[in-house]
């Protein structure tokens, strides 16, 4: 959880909540935006960040995404994270009663 | 051979190994007595055995794991309460993988979640906030864990159930700090170190400067670093071209991510939800003078250790840890992983005894997942 993942930033969702769509990996998630957002949100769009825990927390050049995602899928954490973000989808999706 | 496979840039591997070599022959160091470099961080830690640079580096550099796993320095008494929590009627827990199997004194959750206690891996504490918005009448509590890199995460998932008002969700806050932690290290007279690699995730919030007391109060230098292999040779360069011009300063090598003052946003964001705790109890640490967060009085709506009166807010909750299991040495450097009694017999990754065979950044699992070949053969 404290690596982080590249993704790049697909389209603004949320304004007022500063969420966004990013591609991580070809996994679409939505993101907040909060920590890498300037003046005018659309600029983000096309950018690269570097997401933790669903926040996008610094951005990146793509040639440092690329060379943070070969680490990460050294390390097998590339892959655990898009199962967590799978698994997390599960999670949502159950909704039975207490 | 692996070296030239493993590396993208097997060049700049060598070209590097080979100045550390220079630098570790100019100071003196050999394998009887190293140069001790404590990488602070356990995903450091996995790189470090990923690439095998332990072995790869000169001899005369001895790595120490330090404590920087959130998951294995937290003492199994918050695991307890985190059972507790979650086996309330109406309750639905939340939490990161990582924490799951990690063992309590009754159960871990993974067995809790097996006896019928309603919880839920999440990947993002923005899940558990969307869980507690679709289901209003059940208590949605996340377990807030991990140092400045993951507390933003939930310093704004509680801003943003604040500005909705929800009534629903909770934060049972664990975040811990790294500073503190180090400086206990350094105050202890039985650790021996030289230098450290710094976390390059947690700087990227807090920024490089909360580091300057251990080169200005304990001369020793700090190098914030990258993840990937040749980030992590060039900062043990770094400490020891330090070492050998006899300087001590906070360096950062991972300034593409990194900015010098952190990041403005989520330090707002942690100012403004958390307070410091007088002391927190840390595994193999004890207790460490203001190393842990606390959610403020003006967000308790928000606080489980509020909402159902448990943790640091109900008082003493300090109970032993398993005998036998030597995590707390392993943890603060004193025993390599190997050197518990209890490594890859009473304790493996499928029936771990500690947090650190657990944890995917633990320097126990680290070791069997990467050394065991080696572990045997030596």
């Amino acid at each position: 959880m404290c690596l982080g993942i590249p993704g790049r930033i697909t389209a603004i969702t949320d304004a007022a909540r500063l969420m966004a769509m990013a591609e991580v990996s070809g996994v679409r998630r939505e993101v907040n935006v909060a920590c890498v957002a300037g003046a005018d949100l659309d600029a983000l769009v096309g950018q690269w960040v570097l997401i933790h825990v669903g926040f996008a927390m610094s951005l990146i050049d793509e040639d440092e995404a690329a060379k943070t995602l070969d680490a990460l899928r050294d390390l097998g954490e590339a892959q655990e994270t898009l199962e967590q973000m799978a698994r997390s989808d599960e999670a949502l999706a159950v909704e039975v009663g207490a | 051979m692996k070296f030239a496979s493993e590396f993208r840039d097997p060049v700049a591997a060598r070209a590097l190994l080979s100045a550390i070599a220079r630098k570790v022959d100019e100071i003196g160091a050999t394998r009887a007595r190293p140069v001790h470099i404590m990488e602070i961080c356990g995903g450091h830690t996995h790189s470090i055995f990923r690439y095998g640079l332990d072995k790869l580096i000169h001899e005369g550099i001895e790595f120490i794991h330090g404590p920087g796993c959130p998951v294995c320095v937290l003492p199994m008494a918050r695991v307890d309460e985190c059972v507790e929590i979650a086996e309330r009627p109406g309750v639905i827990f939340t939490t990161f993988g990582d924490a799951m199997r990690v063992p309590g004194h009754r159960k871990s959750l993974l067995q809790a979640k097996s006896t019928g206690a309603d919880i839920r891996m999440v990947y993002s504490p923005l899940d558990a906030l969307e869980l507690a918005r679709r289901n209003p009448g059940r208590e949605v509590v996340f377990f807030g864990l991990g140092f400045e890199t993951t507390t933003p995460s939930t310093a704004l998932s509680i801003q943003q159930a604040a500005r909705e008002g929800l009534t629903n969700f909770s934060v049972f806050c664990n975040h811990i700090t790294v500073p503190e932690p180090i400086k206990a290290l350094l105050d202890d007279p039985d650790m021996c170190l030289d230098g450290f690699i710094g976390p390059g995730h947690v700087s990227m919030v807090i920024g490089i400067h909360p580091y300057d007391f251990i080169a200005r109060d304990y001369g020793k230098p700090i190098v914030v670093a990258g993840f990937e292999p040749t980030d992590l040779l060039q900062s043990v360069l770094m400490v020891v071209t330090q070492i050998a011009e006899g300087r001590a300063a906070i360096e950062n090598q991972y300034a593409r991510v990194v900015p010098e003052h952190g990041n403005p946003v989520s330090l707002a964001a942690i100012a403004d939800v958390y307070e410091r705790r007088a002391s927190f109890e840390w595994r193999g640490l004890g207790e460490i003078d203001a190393s842990g967060l606390r959610i403020r009085s003006r967000y308790a709506a928000f606080d489980a250790e509020e909402k159902f009166g448990i943790g640091y807010a109900a008082g003493s909750r300090n109970v032993p840890e398993v005998e036998g299991c030597a995590c707390g040495a392993v943890m603060t450097g004193k025993l390599k992983p190997t050197g518990c009694p209890q490594f890859g017999k009473g304790c493996t990754p499928d029936l771990p005894l500690g947090a650190l065979m657990v944890s995917s950044e633990g320097a126990c699992a680290a070791y069997w997942q990467y050394a065991g070949a080696r572990v045997a053969a030596e």
